[in-house]
């Protein structure tokens, strides 16, 4: 069949071009991050909070946001976990890309300093603030059948689920299933072994940890309080979360999410092309 | 290019009942029935098969990755993973696997995502993400339809501190990864195309595509 390779010279030059980005990328940019956000959450002033939102376990909710808010999600109540999925409010086909996000970044680990890409090579998120660093990218959140599985003999209908929590969110906002993107789920800490396998790694997350998302589109954003898969709790009891809608500021021009690494660097100006 | 190779004696290539060929960075689509048995093979090593599954009666229902991930507790694919959808049910089941390490962490290349991962000036370049869009709009799609997908044969090695990079493929000339359909799929591959990391080495080859009905399963 018809196939003409490139030369020898052209792969040399292409690999020594990836060499150098993955070199920057795994070496130089996450030694530019500061680490974790200190605890507690730095306190708002009230004419910063836009809106507070109680979200209940099992429970979902979802908001629309303008550039430059921050939405904190916090464990002022306890442990549980935050699934969160985001479209374009100007053209909701642009959506979170979990894949693009973790590729472009060359980590599945996101923290304080990293950023959210949709599937059109733009930031939806900056992490501006970050307690924990244990969030989860790969394994999305519960389904009916996982929750059966998982709290068998426990009344299916009162165990809410993320799977059937998105749909409601999406077609609330207007969209259907077909919509939802693969979902990150905040405070679950796993992480994967030398064989593959998923790990849940409790340490990781504590009371009163938060995280900052600021909003760097205009966005419908989606939330669901259910426990994550791996999560070993026998017992169905999420805790309340709070989501906070904080007043838009405009970053500093050495805003560090915008500068950490070359990839934000470059998601950002398709971010300003896009808005011109 | 190899030449076939038998993975059981029901299945030669002369009762393949389909025997398709993919030029290098192409897309390409074909339904598989419930029974049949389909054949991705990496006829000359080193290429990542971009892959998308969709229900064929109902494509609102399709291949998902985390779904799968989460089925399975792990993040690769290999002998033994079922082919999850969004509504948790099995689509297909890998039964063979030459290659041993397939990725459905790292997505689909795009002209979008390149301009962020290697400088805008690779936007105007062949991508998965435009081959995904061109083959299923012919079935009535669109990108919104366009999920998260498996890489065959792409290596993606993800450590334990999250770190993750695509590195050099492990699969040799006529590797083969074969899926058993548990229902009437849509199978929509990209071949992949991407020159700016070893994902194929750096140089796109063609791929063949082999489909076998049950009894030869």
């Amino acid at each position: 069949m018809m196939h003409i390779r490139r030369s020898p010279e052209e792969i040399a030059a292409n690999r020594a071009r990836y060499e150098e980005h993955q070199k920057k990328g795994l070496d130089f940019a996450p030694k530019a991050l500061p680490g974790k956000s200190g605890k507690p959450a730095p306190a708002l002033a009230a004419e910063q909070i836009v809106h507070q939102e109680k979200l209940p376990g099992g429970w979902y909710w979802w908001t629309r946001v303008k550039a430059n808010e921050v939405l904190r999600i916090a464990l002022d109540e306890g442990f549980s976990t935050v699934s969160v999925v985001a479209w374009n409010a100007a053209d909701p086909s642009e959506r979170m890309n979990l894949p693009d996000t973790v590729k472009v970044q060359w980590t599945t680990g996101l923290g304080k300093g990293r950023v959210i890409f949709s599937d059109m090579g733009k930031v939806m998120f900056s992490i501006s603030e970050d307690s924990c660093g244990a969030h989860d990218v790969l394994m999305g959140g519960s389904t009916a059948s996982s929750n059966a599985r998982k709290y068998a003999g426990a009344n299916g209908p009162a165990l809410r689920n993320t799977r059937d929590n998105l749909v409601l969110v999406a077609t609330k906002a207007g969209l259907d299933k077909r919509d939802i993107p693969a979902a990150l789920a905040l405070f679950a800490p796993v992480r994967v072994d030398a064989e593959g396998k998923f790990q849940w790694k409790p340490e990781l997350v504590s009371d009163g940890d938060y995280v900052d998302l600021r909003a760097e589109m205009d966005m419908i954003v989606g939330f669901s309080n259910c426990p994550h898969p791996l999560d070993p709790n026998p017992v169905y009891a999420p805790n309340p979360v709070i989501i906070t809608r904080i007043a838009a500021a405009e970053p500093a021009v050495d805003d560090l999410c915008r500068t950490a690494t070359a990839e934000a660097v470059r998601g950002f100006e398709n971010n300003a092309f896009a808005a011109q | 290019m190899t030449s076939f190779i038998q993975t059981s004696p029901a299945r030669t290539l002369s009762n393949a009942v389909r025997d398709h060929h993919i030029a290098a960075e192409a897309p390409f689509s074909t339904v598989i029935k419930k029974g049949q048995v389909v054949r991705i093979e990496d006829s000359y090593g080193q290429q990542a098969v971009d892959t998308l599954f969709y229900n064929a009666d109902d494509f609102s229902e399709r291949y998902s990755s985390q779904d799968t991930m989460r089925e399975q507790g792990a993040a690769y694919i290999s002998t033994g993973t079922k082919v999850i959808s969004n509504e948790g049910r099995v689509m297909l089941t890998v039964t063979a696997d030459s290659c041993g390490r397939h990725d459905t962490s790292a997505g689909a290349c795009s002209c979008e995502s390149n301009t962020v991962r290697f400088g805008h000036y690779t936007k105007y370049l062949h991508a998965c993400r435009d081959n995904f869009v061109i083959e299923v709009s012919k079935h009535g799609m669109s990108k919104r339809d366009v999920v998260p997908n498996i890489n065959f044969f792409m290596n993606v090695p993800i450590e334990p501190s999250g770190e993750m990079t695509i590195v050099d493929g492990i699969s040799a000339p006529g590797d083969y990864v074969e899926l058993t359909a548990e229902m009437d799929v849509l199978l929509v591959i990209s071949n992949c195309p991407q020159i700016n990391n070893p994902c194929n080495g750096f140089d796109p080859t063609p791929i063949r595509v082999l489909v076998w009905d049950g009894e030869a399963a």
